[in-house]
């Protein structure tokens, strides 16, 4: 009677139950009846239940209550519970559990058992399961074991003599002579096990792979019995003589090797002997070339031997075998960095493994193609990146989007090839690029000011056909909201001229504004764009009023905020309209480095310059004074600018034209609004003219924030209106302005105005603040700027 | 490393499955379903490299498959272990276990899963590489049951003689 029967018999209940529910409740009255069982005291059937219940831990349900009568079975004097046991404690229990330290004392008795089967039991289980409490206390054992006579037990040893220096570093010392003494083995199993174990103790520490570099001359004869040796029966696999030895032989030899030209010679011969005599039709003669050449290209070998290495390797690339070919292009994504112009003279063959139809070896091309575009072959390179842009499987398209993205960054050869490449990403790919994209894109065609035309032509076409691909039309309505007057001229040296007729241009932003597949973000790009162009087509002004009117009332409170802002652009303050909608100025290139996650806000702030508004509800839109032009105000300083409270236009355009000032530290969003009480701090007038005096005061909150507040009056005779203030600091000074009291002064100072800045100053520096005045007196716009550089009672 | 060793059939049940590495009950159970639907995704003719599973996967490690007949045997290696190597060695598991039982079929591996899980623990030992000699492989899993059978027969015995008196 073979002791497996009644495990045999639950699993032909189990399988023969028809569905899921039938087989649950099998295996929940096998548990139950396994689990009345183990309450009970000894019987014969011991071994069985475990084995069960395992088979049942392999089907998904729980088992955790086996962990005790796996200790108990491994306790026992008898050898199939043992084995059974310590097969339950490799798949039940784990450091997490208690229960494993109650084991501890078992493997110890057990590593000293007269049977050399009950050992090996106990040594497997240790290596797979031991915690680093328990390879603490039995790594004297192991020590020992490992220079027992028995090579059974010796290669079981030195595999978990890895297991323990994995887990307790600082014990490697231990097994360094053992390790050493290995070597002289006979039985390949045993010397496997060493050089494993050799392995391990070289990588982790650089003292000990400095003595081991003695063994070389051991390592390289036990190499050449190996590969002279002819046919050996017990180890050959198809032809070649223990080819797993001889990998980590290889392996071995490449981490000692490395960096040390004594030992590199010594390989040499070898290295070259196997690289020419082992025999690579077959798989396994594959995988002794494949190690043998990475290890040649990572020491310091002879030129001759790397030349050799790098021929290999592209015959390998020229294999049928699709598995040879994949690990050519590993080995080669291995080397690309140090040995660049040996890939690539392979780059043909594999930019045609991007064709390929395993998806595994597309992967690798991919990115072994990406690591060779280099300035001379970027165009032809991009060409094929970009055909298989368009057919590959949907996991690679991120990666590859990015990669031809960065690539086009560094390499591209002129601005209109690098807006091409990217508009052509975008179109086939667009759901799968990331954020930065948007901005990027915008920032790279405001840059080049000379194809504007080219860029809003084909932005206008490619949004004719297709309006679902996201950052496409983002752009896109951008585009045609700053050009939309070059669209309109419709002569454009670069394409062919296509008349668009104004009615044609906002037919298509309704489209976008309308359609479903819009996101809320791109119907913000689109709104906006649909404002911007009211100041360039003459038109149909009203056509554009009204849609903005009607988005009025929109659900979305970021459209709504818009439309309600623009409207009122439109109604009450006309006459602005043109300077607020005016052409975006030029942003400067941050250059790559410098992408930190605030340039990622750039977007969120760009298409939605409401959201600041978000966050004061309904602040009515500021009235005039807020000149938009501010260029002068930012190329006078390079500090960042924080602007009172804004109309969304110019916030828009303020907001976008900070990142100018070189490290664009990007704005704080508006705080709160709650006015504040004027502070008794003391005061120093900072502003006196004309009859209106500022007057400035500060108190220290804590120990890098500082209230200022700002308190204006004015002295003449008439009222003042649309009073309002803004000011800069230095860069690393958080700035936060809350809104004003009021933004009218009436005569012979009736009132005052307050308004008070938050500022965060952390890294300490010298504290200096510039601030414009504006407002609007007897009907006659007055700015004026002054700088504050010393703040009383700081 | 390895980092698990998988087999399961065509239809995604498992036969065999052994982690190196500690996890779980419910994420042991996600990830041999998550490589089952990797890996019969793949077609007949493309390589038996695979890289992308999201739970046993990562940066690292990849998943080398071999399909026999009805089962795939999936090794989760990390970049450590030679990739033609393991390849070879899942066709040694498969001669081991040809050996063992006579013309190894599915059923064998259902109804002794214990004993492939012996078999397996020869040449495959905490994640690493035991033995690959199929001989030696097979002389110690036949001694070692031998000494399971000779206990079972003499606890027999005694029951036996018990009886008797």
């Amino acid at each position: 009677m073979s002791p497996s029967v009644p495990l045999q018999e639950m699993i032909r209940a189990i399988r023969s139950a028809r569905t899921q529910c039938e087989e649950r409740g099998v295996i929940q009255r096998e548990c139950a009846a396994i689990r009345a069982q183990f309450r009970q005291t000894d019987n014969g059937g011991r071994s069985h239940n475990l084995a069960k219940l395992l088979y049942v831990h392999m089907l998904g349900y729980p088992a955790h209550f086996g962990q005790m009568e796996c200790v108990r079975m491994i306790a026992s004097p008898r050898y199939s519970e043992k084995r059974v046991g310590y097969l339950g404690a490799m798949m039940l229990l784990d450091e997490k559990q208690d229960a494993s330290l109650l084991i501890t004392n078992s493997i110890k008795n057990d590593l000293s058992h007269s049977n050399q089967y009950v050992q090996s039991l106990a040594l497997c289980t240790l290596a797979c399961m031991g915690s680093a409490e328990m390879c603490r206390d039995l790594a004297p054992e192991i020590d020992r074991l490992l220079r027992s006579s028995n090579s059974y037990i010796k290669k079981k040893a030195a595999l978990c003599a890895v297991h323990i220096v994995r887990k307790v570093h600082d014990l490697g010392e231990l097994f360094v002579p053992s390790a050493r003494s290995l070597l002289s083995e006979k039985n390949h199993g045993v010397l496997h096990g060493a050089v494993v174990l050799i392995t391990e103790l070289c990588e982790r520490s650089p003292e000990t792979l400095e003595r081991f570099r003695k063994t070389v001359p051991d390592l390289v004869q036990i190499m050449k019995g190996l590969v002279i040796s002819g046919y050996s029966p017990d180890h050959d696999v198809a032809g070649v003589s223990d080819p797993f030895l001889q990998v980590r032989i290889l392996r071995l030899l490449r981490i000692l090797g490395r960096n040390n030209e004594a030992a590199s010679d010594a390989m040499n011969d070898l290295l070259a002997q196997v690289a020419t005599n082992t025999d690579s039709t077959k798989t396994v003669g594959n995988a002794v070339l494949y190690e043998t050449v990475l290890t040649v290209l990572d020491i310091k070998s002879e030129s001759g031997l790397r030349v050799l290495a790098v021929n290999i390797l592209g015959r390998f690339l020229l294999n049928n075998d699709r598995n040879i070919r994949y690990i050519a292009m590993t080995s080669l994504q291995k080397i690309v960095l140090t040995d660049h112009n040996a890939v690539q003279r392979h780059r043909g063959t594999i930019v045609d493994c991007l064709k390929d139809q395993d998806a595994s070896v597309k992967r690798r091309a991919l990115e072994l193609s990406l690591a060779l575009v280099s300035a001379s072959n970027i165009r032809s390179m991009m060409k094929e990146l970009l055909i298989f842009l368009s057919s590959c499987p949907p996991e690679l398209r991120a990666q590859a989007a990015s990669g031809i993205f960065n690539a086009a960054e560094r390499y591209a050869p002129s601005k209109r090839w690098h807006i091409d490449t990217i508009l052509h990403v975008l179109t086939t790919a667009g759901g799968d690029v990331r954020d930065e994209t948007v901005p990027n894109l915008i920032q790279l065609i405001t840059n080049t000011s000379e194809l504007h035309c080219y860029t809003v032509h084909k932005l206008y076409r490619a949004l004719l056909t297709d309006i679902s691909q996201q950052p496409l039309v983002q752009v896109a309505c951008w585009c045609i909201g700053e050009y939309g007057d070059l669209l309109l001229k419709g002569e454009c040296q670069e394409t062919e001229a296509v008349q668009v007729t104004e009615d044609d241009v906002l037919d298509a932003l309704e489209i976008v504004l309308q359609s479903h597949m819009s996101t809320p973000t791109t119907r913000g790009f689109a709104l906006t764009a649909t404002m911007k162009l009211s100041t360039r087509i003459t038109d149909n002004v009203d056509r554009i009023r009204s849609i903005v009117s009607i988005y009025g009332s929109c659900i979305d409170v970021e459209l709504q905020q818009r439309a309600v802002e623009y409207n009122a652009l439109f109604k009450k303050y006309d006459h602005m309209r043109a300077a607020v909608l005016e052409r975006m100025p030029v942003i400067q290139k941050n250059s790559l480095g410098q992408t930190n996650g605030e340039l990622s806000e750039e977007p969120m702030k760009e298409s939605q310059p409401g959201k600041v508004k978000q966050e004061e509800t309904a602040l009515p839109p500021q009235p005039a004074g807020q000149v938009v032009d501010l260029l002068d105000l930012l190329g006078g300083s390079q500090e960042p600018l924080q602007p009172g409270s804004s109309v969304a236009g110019s916030a828009s355009t303020q907001l976008t034209a900070a990142p100018t000032s070189a490290g664009g530290d990007l704005l704080d969003l508006l705080g709160g609004f709650e006015p504040t009480p004027l502070a008794p701090a003391p005061t120093v007038t900072v502003y006196e003219k004309n009859g209106v005096t500022l007057t400035l005061s500060c108190e220290q909150q804590s120990e890098s924030g500082l209230t200022v507040t700002l308190t204006a009056s004015n002295s003449t005779d008439s009222d003042i209106s649309g009073f309002t203030l803004q000011a800069a600091v230095p860069k690393s000074v958080q700035l936060q302005m809350r809104a004003p009291s009021t933004d009218c002064l009436p005569a012979h100072g009736g009132a005052k105005l307050t308004q008070l800045v938050v500022l965060n100053n952390p890294n300490k520096v010298n504290l200096k603040m510039r601030i414009r005045v504006s407002y609007t007196c007897q009907g006659s716009v007055v700015q004026d700027m002054v700088q504050v550089d010393s703040f009383p009672g700081l | 490393m390895i980092k698990a060793i998988l087999i399961f059939n065509n239809h995604g049940k498992p036969r065999l499955s052994k982690f190196y590495e500690h996890y779980n009950e419910d994420t042991e159970q996600q990830i041999i379903r998550e490589t089952f639907h990797l890996v019969s995704k793949r077609d007949e003719n493309v390589c038996n490299f695979l890289e992308g599973g999201l739970l046993i996967g990562g940066s690292d490690y990849k998943l080398i498959y071999r399909h026999y007949a009805t089962l795939y045997f999936v090794f989760c290696v990390d970049s450590s272990e030679s990739e033609l190597g393991i390849l070879d060695l899942i066709q040694v598991f498969v001669e081991t276990l040809d050996k063992c039982f006579e013309n190894v079929c599915e059923l064998d591996l259902i109804f002794h899963v214990d004993k492939v899980h012996h078999i397996l623990a020869e040449m495959v030992m905490g994640g690493m590489v035991l033995e690959t000699n199929m001989n030696e492989i097979i002389t110690q899993v036949d001694a070692q049951n031998k000494m399971e059978k000779s206990e079972v027969s003499a606890s027999l015995k005694i029951c036996y003689l018990d009886q008797i008196q």
